[in-house]
């Protein structure tokens, strides 16, 4: 489904994010962990096409999207959940899902949408999306305007950082729904046990390289052996 | 009506046929409609053009209308409206000026409107200003806007110039006495060459007077705005005044905030912030389908809303 060749990625002073990464992603569920800086986020932006592949190819489906834009790329099925989602003067969560659905929300499409992310439709629909809203509650928005896309691959930045314990849990059934009903592949990246743990496939990303990858049963035990107990404790808790 | 003068009241006052209430409607200098009602009335001034209007003490969840609109290339029409409203008043006023200009001579419209609203009264006023027209003619427009709030009174005045005003001067002060409250939401959009210039003075002269004045705007093309945004804290009061502008091509914008707190207890806050549209949200909105120019369309109706 989506293959990418070679992917290298160099930042403007030259440094080298990414090397050589050559993945074939093809299950229904895929988590991509390791340490911070290890060229996640820079990954998700390529595969989104928000920044070009300094050298290799981006296929979907077999076609070459490496020099499609981001707008071409929507359009052929790629969403992209922010880490940070972005704020709007004036915009209402009303429009955003609107455009994220392609046709106007009624009350009770967004209430489909809204809901499954813990907000209630008729609470939020009108709000701007502006700083009057938490972090939380602009996670969850970007979240469901990913649920209003419903597209052949949703890549998701984190979406458990700035979620609160509570809205985590109800997060990885979420997760597990859209996994379960969607025609869609999803793409995480996460450093949480409970998301890697509902995750088919594991691939884990350090230094810019490919580190291991492979099923869940493969790659868990394996990253949760090199943690030490207490941070185990506290991945296993929930979000940050 | 004809089919221009209908598109015009529409733009305007969202008005598709006359108004229930009262209203008056002014076309190329002239009233061609007028009713008053049992709280509401309207007469004709004598010694200038315009009206006046006395809403009687104690009227509430009224409305009226007074739209102006001009299509006779080259008019130059000036308007004095007075508006005095009683003690304890909750109506909507709906005001606003549309230019249909095809010929070659400048169209002007300088409405001057002046508000006396008594003691613990609200007002809800609504202002559009709308241009349009093929012609190498100009749109012009200096609207001036005068509020004296009495005692616990309150104004929201909305008003906003999205298209087509070639030059403009607009004009607001409001003076408040003890416990009166003035908010202001402007949004104006410029285009082309068109240049807007926007001053509001407002004294806050009462013990417990508040004011809130927002202008968000958008300059694009070659366009120009300058908007002076003046508070005086006579008295124990909070102002703030905001401009947030989003500029696009060569557009300029220059942002004057003036505060001058005489009081110790005054409490005066000023925000402006001008700047492209932020190179995130079009991508945000891009990742979405929309092309860079759909998703900055969007970006700046939302921002104008």
């Amino acid at each position: 489904m989506l293959r990418l060749e070679h992917v290298s990625y160099d930042a403007e002073d030259k440094i080298e994010i990414l090397k050589d990464i050559d993945l074939e992603i093809t299950d229904r569920f895929v988590a991509i962990t390791g340490p911070n800086g290890g060229g996640k986020s820079t990954l998700a932006r390529l595969i989104a096409g928000i920044i070009r592949p300094t050298q290799g190819r981006i296929l979907l489906d077999g076609e070459d999207i490496t020099d499609l834009t981001v707008t071409e790329r929507a359009r052929r099925g790629v969403s992209y959940a922010f880490q940070q989602p972005v704020r709007f003067k004036g915009l209402r969560v009303r429009d955003l899902l609107k455009l994220a659905a392609g046709k106007d929300t009624t009350l009770n499409d967004a209430c489909a949408y809204l809901s499954e992310v813990g907000l209630c439709a008729r609470d939020y629909i009108d709000r701007e999306l502006n700083a009057s809203l938490s972090g939380g509650e602009m996670k969850r928005i970007e979240i469901a305007t990913i649920l209003a896309r419903n597209t052949r691959l949703s890549v998701f930045d984190e979406p458990e950082a700035g979620i609160d314990l509570w809205s985590f849990q109800n997060l990885i059934h979420v997760f597990e729904k859209m996994s379960r009903e969607s025609g869609g592949s999803i793409l995480i990246i996460s450093h949480q046990e409970r998301i890697l743990s509902i995750a088919e496939r594991i691939i884990v990303l350090s230094g810019g390289r490919v580190e291991k990858q492979g099923t869940r049963e493969e790659i868990l035990p394996g990253l949760l052996k090199d943690t030490c107990s207490v941070l185990q404790e506290k991945m296993k808790g929930g979000a940050e | 009506m004809d089919a221009i003068q209908k598109e015009l009241l529409k733009q305007v006052a969202d008005l598709d046929a006359l108004p229930v209430g009262a209203y008056n409607i002014r076309a190329d200098g002239k009233s061609i409609g007028r009713n008053s009602t049992a709280n509401i009335q309207i007469t004709p001034k004598e010694d200038l053009p315009g009206i006046d209007i006395h809403i009687l003490p104690g009227t509430r969840n009224e409305s009226m209308h007074i739209p102006v609109i001009m299509q006779e290339s080259g008019l130059k029409d000036m308007v004095y409206n007075d508006f005095h409203v009683g003690e304890n008043c909750d109506v909507t006023i709906v005001a606003g000026c549309g230019i249909h200009n095809c010929g070659t001579g400048t169209s002007a419209h300088d409405g001057i409107h002046t508000f006396y609203i008594g003691e613990n009264s609200r007002v809800r006023y609504v202002e559009k200003h709308y241009g349009e027209g093929d012609g190498r003619g100009k749109q012009v427009m200096n609207p001036t806007t005068v509020i004296h709030l009495a005692k616990g009174a309150s104004m929201t005045m909305e008003t906003s110039q999205i298209k087509g005003i070639d030059d403009t001067v607009r004009t607001t002060s409001a003076d408040l006495e003890e416990g009166a409250a003035l908010v202001v939401r402007e949004k104006i959009l410029t285009t082309g060459d068109q240049k807007a210039e926007t001053t509001f003075r407002v004294d806050l002269n009462g013990k417990g007077s508040s004011a809130d004045v927002v202008s968000r705007s958008v300059a694009r093309d070659q366009s120009s705005q300058h908007l002076i945004a003046r508070v005086n804290g006579n008295s124990e009061c909070a102002g703030h005044t905001e401009c947030d502008s989003i500029i696009i091509d060569q557009g300029r914008v220059l942002a004057q905030p003036e505060l001058e707190a005489n009081c110790v207890d005054a409490s005066l806050v000023h925000e402006a912030a001008i700047g492209k549209i932020a190179g995130e949200q079009l991508i945000k909105l891009m990742t979405l389908g929309l092309t860079e120019q759909e998703a900055e369309e969007q970006i700046i109706n939302g921002f104008l809303r």
